[in-house]
């Protein structure tokens, strides 16, 4: 059921798109990248269709204004300014390309070795780009370029060579973060050597990012070189846009155009380089939500017809629909649920991954993720509709009548607070208890759900604690408040099976003792039969059926619900061992 | 009925640093067939699984399949028989690449380890997706674009496809739906049925595993405390951390379920 759902969304996905293409398809990108490849396509044909010999000088069209000859004027020595800037093309992207090629080929390469190994191999690498990164680059630049002569190349490789650390830290970083991945896990029992495992599954995973630092690196380039090239270094016979800068703002007092021609040229470069770079960003990010808002249509009025008022139901949710926005309409992940709890009944809502009862549950609890939106329908809570109250009514039934235990009580505590503190907190800020009291109450709850040491547990920090005594926490600081309903999502899966029956055992001493209702949201059928009352079985956003856990386990009715608990793997008959004739193999 | 094992460890030890992670464990494992291993969280079941892949270490003890000793000895440093023991992880989601096809995930390990060349390789990519019950459309196609069980397919048909003897699946139903789960714990069994593949069946689940084992090893704290056949290990366990596992497990039937429960009340009481 699932695989269908699940194949469904992935065929909408823009399934085969390169990268390349998605890229050229954002108005920005495409833009950026034209200009990039006119620059490049002009710094190769630069002899064709350069109008006039870049150095040579006429004596008459010193700082003179356009004319037919010289379509962009001439600069202060005579010589013809739109064909130095197409010659300047050249010098400029070359030396981008050196800075891009150096930095690269030596920061990729120390990044795959050190992150894919760790240990020695990385701290050694790591200590050599933070010795690169405390160097002051344009002395060192200088420097060098007293000692290597008068060549903007070498000055350029000694400056790809200083933004090598950018590559190697990005570079590192991604591939620490697939290292432990199951895959290059797969790939080492396919029987693959390291390098092929770098170089095939490491470095093809990892490459997005670097196409963005390639970018971005290329327009620092441009820039630092035409900044060195302003002051005067490099060869005076090359044309070059930094060198054409200079000239221009000697003369900016006799002939101030010409300052403008180079200065475009160099920024307008520049900036593709980085639009390309935040075009190729975007793409990579493209899946995320987009932010626009969607009408609502008005929900009609609900109909109070069915017993819903009666005192004994605690809860009652009337034709319920959950959306989230996709494109320019909602998805529904819950439509026409509707459901009753009773006062101290535990209710269970079970079904497979994407059947919508976590969604049911936010609902109720006014959770949902964002940009999810109860559609229609409404929550009736002790006979007043939720769904109609503002964020801070909400906010504060939440904290005095609905409580939630979450699935995953490690990443539902906060790592950095001692577990006492993050059970005191919403006591004092909800119930207006003094630090005192939280202190006792906190303490006494603690020893309520069952663990064995309350103060030792209070001043502990989550790391410390295993996960079945963080969900014991968790399940503490839900009951602080004596809550009427208590939803908890899906409170063992994360859980060992004897650590799983415990947490059982206290949801239900605790659900009797305090006389509270309970929705269970959970896919095992084990648990609904341990725990619940009764039972909804949800498919695809809806419920297919609800019923008393006994009939619904003894007579399903529905042919989803019975296909489902025939998939429960119980006393299943014993497989007999034979040895294969062949002597085993295929 | 004796058959010579497949793959014995032998005393098996396993440290990080100060942690004795797996303690002298023994198993052996039979051509064709499927031994379940069943275990709580940091029990040490995953340990063994990698010290046999040669993905992890081995502190001391030994590891003998097919008569070679293969202790510590990295996958691609095993020739012949050793180099078919294969794996199917877990998490379906992050065992393939995302950045490569179907078809470029199963072809690799083939041609790498020069069994086929590329163009057989790719003959026999669409004998390995039928295989699994995958369309033959599947080969062109991204990870993400299938479900968790749709890629747990796709993993079987990459350890399929070096013929293997041994195949070490590692909670390889744990992240999957109820009703998916039940469909590719059928085609682990269709497989070896078939091919006379021989499985480790590493789970938390006891049902799961009773499901498909001929043997079961029970893990606790680095060690295996009952080993045994079957049906007596998940019926009629011996040993009391076996019996409060079994216990532990909720039934689909409450009445039942409200008898186990007891059961393990008073196992809990005892202990």
């Amino acid at each position: 059921m699932s695989d269908l759902v699940n194949n469904d969304t992935g065929r909408r996905a823009p399934a085969r798109q390169t990268l390349i293409r998605a890229v050229l398809r954002n108005p920005l990108g495409a833009a950026a990248s034209f200009v990039i490849l006119c620059v490049v396509l002009i710094a190769i044909l630069a002899p064709l269709i350069a109008p006039q010999d870049p150095t040579a000088v006429q004596i008459f069209k010193v700082n003179a204004p356009w004319d037919a000859e010289f379509l962009l004027g001439g600069d202060g020595s005579g010589r013809d300014i739109l064909s130095r800037l197409i010659f300047g093309a050249r010098n400029t992207l070359l030396g981008a390309l050196i800075v891009v090629g150096v930095s690269s080929t030596l920061g990729v390469a120390a990044g795959l070795i050190g992150g894919y190994y760790a240990g020695r191999a990385d701290t050694v690498f790591s200590w050599v780009a933070d010795g690169l990164m405390a160097l002051p680059a344009i002395i060192v630049l200088l420097a060098f370029h007293q000692v290597l002569g008068s060549s903007i190349y070498y000055s350029m490789a000694v400056f790809g060579i200083l933004l090598t650390p950018g590559f190697f830290r990005l570079t590192r970083n991604l591939v620490a973060s697939v290292r432990n991945e199951l895959y290059i896990d797969a790939a080492r029992v396919s029987g693959l050597s390291d390098s092929r495992i770098i170089f095939r599954h490491v470095l093809k995973t990892v490459r997005p990012p670097l196409v963005i630092q390639v970018s971005i690196v290329a327009g620092i380039a441009i820039i630092i070189q035409a900044g060195l090239e302003f002051l005067g270094l490099g060869d005076s016979q090359v044309p070059t846009w930094g060198g054409m800068l200079q000239d221009g703002f000697a003369n900016l007092y006799v002939a101030p155009e010409a300052v403008w021609w180079p200065g475009l040229a160099i920024s307008l470069t520049v900036a593709s380089f980085v639009l390309l770079a935040n075009a190729v960003r975007d793409t990579l990010q493209q899946n995320q939500p987009t932010g626009r808002k969607l009408a609502v249509d008005p929900s009609p009025v609900s109909q109070d017809g069915d017993a819903a008022d009666s005192a004994d139901i605690i809860l009652s949710v009337r034709d319920l629909a959950v959306g989230y926005p996709d494109g320019d309409r909602w998805r529904e992940v819950v439509r026409d649920v509707s459901f009753n709890v009773r006062r101290g009944e535990i209710l269970g809502i079970v079904g497979e991954s994407g059947s919508g009862k976590s969604q049911t549950a936010f609902a109720i609890l006014g959770l949902l993720a964002s940009g999810g939106t109860v559609l229609r329908g409404s929550i009736r809570f002790e006979g007043r509709d939720v769904t109609k109250l503002d964020f801070a009514a909400r906010h504060a039934l939440r904290g005095s009548q609905i409580a939630y235990v979450p699935q995953e009580p490690m990443s539902n505590l906060d790592p950095s607070f001692k577990i006492g503190f993050q059970l005191m907190e919403p006591m004092r800020t909800v119930l207006g208890l003094s630090k005192a009291q939280a202190r006792a109450r906190a303490l006494e709850l603690l020893g309520h759900v069952g663990l064995p040491n309350p103060l030792r547990t209070f001043n502990a920090y989550p790391h410390q604690i295993s996960g079945g005594m963080a969900q014991r926490v968790l399940i503490a600081g839900a009951i602080s408040c004596n809550p009427k309903l208590l939803i908890a999502d899906e409170p063992t899966t994360a859980l060992d099976v004897t650590v799983q029956a415990e947490i059982l055992k206290l949801l239900r001493n605790l659900q009797s003792e305090l006389g509270m209702s309970v929705i269970m949201v959970t896919h095992n059928f084990g648990v609904v039969a341990d725990l619940c009352d009764r039972v909804a079985v949800m498919q695809q956003g809806r419920i297919v059926e609800i019923n008393a856990a006994g009939t619904l386990f003894a007579t399903p009715e529905q042919d989803y619900t019975k296909m489902l608990l025939s998939c429960v793997l119980e006393d299943s008959p014993v497989r007999a061992y034979v040895a294969p004739t062949a002597g085993g193999g295929n | 009925m004796t058959t010579a094992p497949l793959l014995t460890c032998e005393n098996l030890n396993v440290s990080f640093g100060s942690h004795h992670v797996l303690k002298d464990a023994s198993i052996d494992i039979r051509p064709g067939e499927t031994v379940g291993l069943v275990g709580e969280s940091g029990s040490g079941k995953t340990t063994i699984g990698r010290a046999i892949l040669g993905i992890g270490p081995v502190t001391s003890g030994r590891i003998v399949f097919d008569g070679q000793d293969i202790t510590g000895v990295a996958p691609r440093n095993r020739t012949g028989d050793a180099a078919r023991i294969q794996a199917v992880f877990q998490d379906p989601y992050s065992s393939l690449n995302p950045a490569m096809t179907v078809e470029e995930t199963l072809i690799e390990p083939m041609v790498y380890r020069g069994l086929y060349a590329p163009v057989d390789a790719k003959a026999r990519v669409r004998d390995l997706l039928d295989q699994v019950a995958l369309p033959a459309d599947a080969a062109h196609r991204y990870p993400r674009e299938f479900s968790g069980g749709q890629r747990q397919r796709v993993a079987i048909a990459r350890a399929l496809a070096l013929s293997p003897r041994l195949v070490i699946c590692d909670e390889p139903v744990s992240a999957l739906d109820l009703s998916t789960q039940a469909r590719v714990m059928d085609l682990f069994i269709d497989i070896q049925n078939r091919t006379g593949v021989a499985y480790l069946f590493v789970s938390h689940d006891l049902a799961v595993v009773r499901h498909i084992s001929h043997r079961v090893a029970v893990m606790r704290s680095g060690e295996i405390v009952e080993f045994g056949n079957c049906d007596q290990v998940t019926s009629n366990p011996k040993h009391p951390y076996t019996q409060r596992l079994l216990l532990a497990a909720p039934v689909a039937d409450p009445a039942r379920q409200a008898l186990r429960r007891e059961a393990f009340e008073r196992l809990s009481a005892a202990s």
